[in-house]
């Protein structure tokens, strides 16, 4: 039932707004609204309800295990928000000025050097408002570098196979074009491929280390010198940074530009699809184009740094200094972890996707690529058991809901068929780790006797399948009130 | 095995073209094109009076988990457009050869040699099938 | 071990069933000489306790000022109900609906957030949800040029009168891809967009004209006339609105003879706190005839297997995960916990709440200026109608006034010499429903002693020359 149904007219929320409408002085008749909008009109208690309700249908990481791959669905310390809402940050206008802001710029002053330390990067902005964001910043950093060099034939932008969709889609918003690089049968880059597609149109390479195959790229410092020798630069994907937080370090890979995803590796939240936050690292030579507005310090006190102190950066990527309360979030996270815990992240996330991949393995899935180490996420392909128990990949996702399991990621990356993409996070027990392998054997046990069943999972949820060739045919994209429709 | 009827030529890229014979063509995607695509959800047309090069994306297919680009077979200009997929994209799905996406005046007519028979085709949807 | 809950003999079997003597093993892919040593300068984990006590002196720091700056981000009543729900669990730890059966809270949520903002903004249609009012503007005009087919110029009519932030942000984010923008002034004695001005574009080719509202001044700009003008030139019209004031104001959809092309704006106003400026949210409605131009998530209803109603993301053709280069837009991750604060927050005011709040931001503003003009030596510096926020001209640089005002915990507005020199000691301030008589009458209070400190300075330096 939609919140509208519940409406009824003269029904409001009364203590929630001021109670006298007055005249809009000075306004003219015709600027002013007409019609009213059909919004709700419901009581406190019923939007209350309405809301409550409606949250208890979703799947979360409070209410269970999540091993979305390339997602990092850990546990989001309760701390994080309670202390980001504390009222003289949760009030703190962005205008504000100095005087009244150096508790706050401290704080982000200090981030920006924790994420420096943790990546090996030469400095950091926190400007950018998620990952898809902090790849623009990066791929526009590495335009901006090109142009005051006057290397304007560098037009492509190379992208493996198996890169996220963000990855291709940037490098265009950036005016490149994205030209894919294949992987070979064990996961790495394609070496040959590589060297033929580098040349002096070459402005640069966009890598995740690990990649999305779940590997860590092998020989990244041969390819990082290869590419920089055609003189292009590499940009790190940091929505894997969780497998090797304090192990190894983009920047002693030789990476030029990176972006991290703070909600996951840094556990903000991820709300039901946001708010994240990206920010971005860079070497030194591309340290001017860093995106506005970031956090100085004369040794003392703390103020912004805009376009005038910093001439040739890309410029702002928001109206104000990005998703500010979110950076505060992923500030106490990183306190509270220390240089102990970052690492203990990199360690217990591994040893959790590697003791699945071995339990999956022994029960006879099969792993996408057998003869390597998973990282902090693996990919299982489903596709004998597709060919021989006619339940596919989709089968398995959604029966695994009625088992009170949310499902890995699906059908990415598009080269492995019928894949798995699996991250347990460090913050899951052995128990979650273990129900979920236990709940694939019996599911394959169920298509064993009746795969038809199983293709008709989920049963227990609010809905089952849904109809999105419907969705997309017939599209209903808002509610209407009722004489509309007719 | 997917229908590929004789009196078609075909491009690699799926499409398929049927020669009206006076200088003009009419242009589809294959039964194997639309298998593989799933249930279409949405066409978009090109604009009548582009002019076109072949190999040129001319219209996009889109279903709910993917879209592709349908690549015009040879050089000619877009005289005409299938509205009915404006409203109704499945007919695609059923029945492939009946629902053309556009018409092209061609201008190299030569081109039409160069594209595949029903033959060829075939295997190469075998092979990738296999 | 802090958020890892395994014991020293779960890792030992756990090991064992891997094949393995230690984690150090796990990474034995990775070359050795990539390994990095302990990291420097991270410090030791501090525990609850410790960050709790540095958070609280760090939010003490920057204290609770008495805030009278708008500028794009307004301190509102938020109903205690909004974050209380919207920080459980449930919503609060969950990813994007791609698993529609198991996310039905979400995505029925975003379904009734579209239907509500395309309620208010009277568009057909509502993504769910950009990063912020700033960016949304940039995909906006992208969409406006991927959209308007009849227009080859790329080229997109901006207003001085729009928030310079505003410019700045589509700046970095349109420039890479030949998009030109081209600004129009202001009026000087109105402070709405030059018509005369923007005549001088008549004829050309245009993709897409800018239409803020109210403009950065807290101006209201002829929203009827720009719209006609664009469309009468074969350029698409961008609404950029404040979500509040379309309680009260002609919405987008209502613009001119046929309406907006393309709405967008900050949501901030609809539940989200200040918070140094993010999260917010951008929000995105347009015409029914650009829905496939959209960038973004989208959500649909449709049915189950069983016929029964649920919800699930639609036209994802559009996004990157599947168009990968040749997507509306790279975004992916949203601002979705923001937008389920609002729309809360939106159910909770109602029509009616919202258009109260709205008209008591305006009452207040109203009596801020009439309170500080009495004064005598301030007053307003446009003619030009305005909503909850003005420009006032001050007798001295208005960055001496806020300094001593800052002093005495008053926030007393945002200084326009940055970006608008040409206008002097121009002070853009803002009263929402949040400042009450009181907090108004403490503001004319000290902002009365610094003007006449300033004229006993003046005397002073008067009686100076004098004796020379």
């Amino acid at each position: 039932m939609l919140i509208f149904e519940h409406s009824r007219p003269g029904r409001r929320a009364q203590a929630q707004a001021p109670k006298s409408a007055t005249r809009l002085e000075g306004i003219p008749a015709a600027l002013q609204r007409k019609r009213k909008p059909r919004l709700p009109e419901v009581s406190e208690m019923q939007a209350v309800r309405h809301y409550t309700r409606l949250s208890q249908k979703n799947f979360s990481i409070d209410t269970q295990f999540y091993p979305l791959g390339s997602c990092t669905m850990k546990y989001n310390p309760r701390a994080c928000n309670t202390l980001a809402m504390l009222p003289g940050l949760v009030n703190r206008h962005p205008l504000a000025p100095d005087s009244h802001s150096q508790g706050f710029l401290s704080a982000m002053y200090e981030l920006q050097e924790i994420l420096k330390e943790v990546t090996g990067m030469s400095a950091v902005s926190l400007a950018p408002m998620a990952g898809a964001q902090g790849e623009f910043a990066g791929i526009a950093m590495i335009r901006a570098y090109h142009d005051a060099r006057g290397d304007t034939g560098r037009t492509e932008i190379l992208v493996p196979d198996a890169a996220h969709g963000t990855n291709p889609a940037t490098a265009v918003m950036c005016g490149y074009k994205a030209r894919e690089i294949p992987s070979k049968a064990d996961g790495d880059v394609d070496m040959d491929a590589l060297e033929a597609a580098l040349g002096p149109q070459t402005a640069g390479i966009m890598l995740t280390n690990p990649s999305t195959l779940g590997v860590f790229e092998r020989r990244i410092k041969e390819i990082a010198d290869r590419v920089h020798e055609a003189g292009g630069l590499l940009y790190y994907d940091g929505a894997n940074l969780n497998a090797i937080l304090g192990r190894v370090r983009p920047g002693d890979m030789g990476f030029d530009v990176i972006h991290m995803n703070l909600h996951k590796t840094f556990s903000t939240p991820h709300g039901g699809g946001g708010p994240g936050a990206g920010p971005v690292g860079v070497s030194k030579r591309l340290q001017p184009f860093l995106p506005v507005p970031m956090v100085g310090t004369d040794g003392h006190d703390y103020h912004w740094l805009s376009e005038e102190q910093c001439p040739q950066s890309i410029g702002r990527l928001s109206a104000f200094a990005g998703n500010a309360g979110i950076l505060l979030r992923a500030y106490v996270y990183a306190k509270m972890l220390g240089a102990e815990g970052m690492q203990r992240v990199a360690d217990y996330s591994t040893l959790n996707a590697n003791y699945m991949l071995k339990r999956l393995m022994d029960a006879g899935f099969t792993a996408a690529y057998p003869e390597r180490r998973a990282t902090h996420e693996f990919i299982i392909t489903l596709k004998n058991e597709a060919r021989e128990l006619g339940i596919n990949a989709m089968d398995f996702a959604k029966r695994l809901l009625d088992y009170g399991i949310h499902a890995p990621t699906t059908y990415f990356p598009l080269l492995v068929p019928e894949c798995f993409l699996i991250e347990p996070t460090e913050t899951e027990a052995r128990e979650s780790l273990d129900a979920f392998i236990d709940a694939m054997i019996k599911i394959r046990e169920e298509a064993r006797t009746d795969a038809e069943w199983v293709r008709g999972a989920p049963y227990t949820l609010p809905v089952r399948r849904l109809d999105d060739v419907r969705a997309a045919r017939e599209l209903d994209l808002r509610w209407q009130a009722q004489e509309e429709r007719a | 095995m997917s229908n590929i009827p004789e009196n078609l030529k075909y491009a690699e890229s799926h499409e398929w073209v049927h020669d009206e014979g006076d200088g003009t063509v009419t242009v589809g995607i294959s039964d194997h094109a639309q298998e593989l695509l799933g249930d279409l959800v949405f066409v978009e047309l090109p604009e009548t009076g582009a002019q076109l090069k072949a190999g040129d994306e001319s219209a996009v297919v889109e279903s709910v988990k993917a879209a592709s680009d349908v690549y015009s077979p040879v050089d000619g200009e877009v005289i005409e457009t299938n509205e009915l997929l404006a409203d109704s994209p499945e007919v695609i799905n059923e029945a492939p050869y009946d629902n053309w996406i556009f018409k092209l005046k061609l201008s190299n007519p030569v081109q039409l040699d160069e594209l595949l028979d029903a033959a060829a085709y075939a295997s190469l949807v075998k092979a990738e099938e296999d | 071990m802090p958020f890892i809950p395994h014991t020293e003999e779960e890792l030992r079997q756990m090991l064992d069933v891997i094949g393995v003597d230690s984690i150090e093993q796990l990474f034995d892919e990775i070359p050795a000489k990539l390994r990095c040593g302990e990291l420097q300068g991270l410090g030791s984990g501090l525990w609850e306790q410790d960050i709790t006590r540095l958070m609280q002196d760090k939010a003490r720091e920057d204290g609770q000022p008495l805030c009278f700056i708008g500028a794009g981000a307004y301190d509102h009543h938020i109903p205690a109900a909004v974050w209380q729900l919207a920080s459980r669990g449930e919503y609060y730890t969950a990813y994007t609906p791609y698993q529609a059966e198991a996310s039905q809270g979400t995505l029925q949520l975003l379904y009734e957030y579209q239907s509500m903002m395309t309620e208010l903004m009277d568009m057909d249609v509502s993504n769910a949800s950009l990063y912020d009012g700033a960016s949304a503007l940039a995909e906006a005009v992208l969409m406006a040029v991927r959209a308007n087919r009849k227009s080859r110029s790329r080229h997109i009519l901006v207003p001085a009168s729009l928030h310079p932030h505003y410019r700045a942000t589509v700046r970095t984010l349109v420039k890479n891809q030949g998009i030109e923008l081209v600004e129009i002034p202001y009026d000087r004695s109105t402070g709405q967009t030059d018509l005369q001005a923007l005549a001088q574009h008549t004829g050309q080719d245009l993709a897409a004209l800018v239409v803020p509202q109210p403009n950065f001044f807290g101006v209201l700009e002829d929203v009827d006339v720009l719209t006609e003008w664009a469309r009468a030139n074969g350029a698409l019209s961008i609404a950029v609105v404040n979500p509040l004031a379309m309680a009260v104001l002609h919405p987008p959809g209502e613009w001119g003879e046929q309406g907006a092309d393309i709405c967008c704006g900050d949501g901030q106003p609809l539940g989200a706190p200040l918070s140094s400026g993010g999260p917010y949210f951008g929000f995105l409605c347009s015409k029914q005839t650009l829905v496939r131009q959209m960038p973004g998530r989208i959500i649909g209803r449709t049915v189950d297997l069983d016929g029964k109603e649920g919800f699930a993301l639609t036209l994802q053709a559009r996004e990157q995960h599947i168009r990968r280069s040749k997507a509306t837009s790279n975004i992916c991750t949203n601002q979705g916990l923001m937008v389920t604060a609002a729309t809360i927050h939106m159910s909770l005011m109602g029509a009616d709440g919202l258009a109260s709040t709205a008209s008591r931001c305006h009452s207040n503003l109203q009596l801020l200026v009439e309170k500080l003009t009495s004064l005598g030596e301030i007053e307003p510096l446009f003619s030009g109608p305005v909503f909850h926020e003005t420009v006032l001209r001050l007798p001295l640089e208005p960055r001496r006034v806020l300094r001593t005002l800052a002093a005495h915990n008053i926030l007393g507005g945002y200084d326009l010499a940055g970006h608008y020199p040409e206008l002097g000691n121009a002070l853009l301030v803002c009263a929402t429903e949040n400042r009450n008589q009181d907090d108004i009458d403490k503001y004319r209070l000290k902002m009365e002693q610094v003007l006449a400190s300033r004229r006993q300075g003046a005397c002073a330096t008067m009686a100076k020359f004098d004796r020379e």
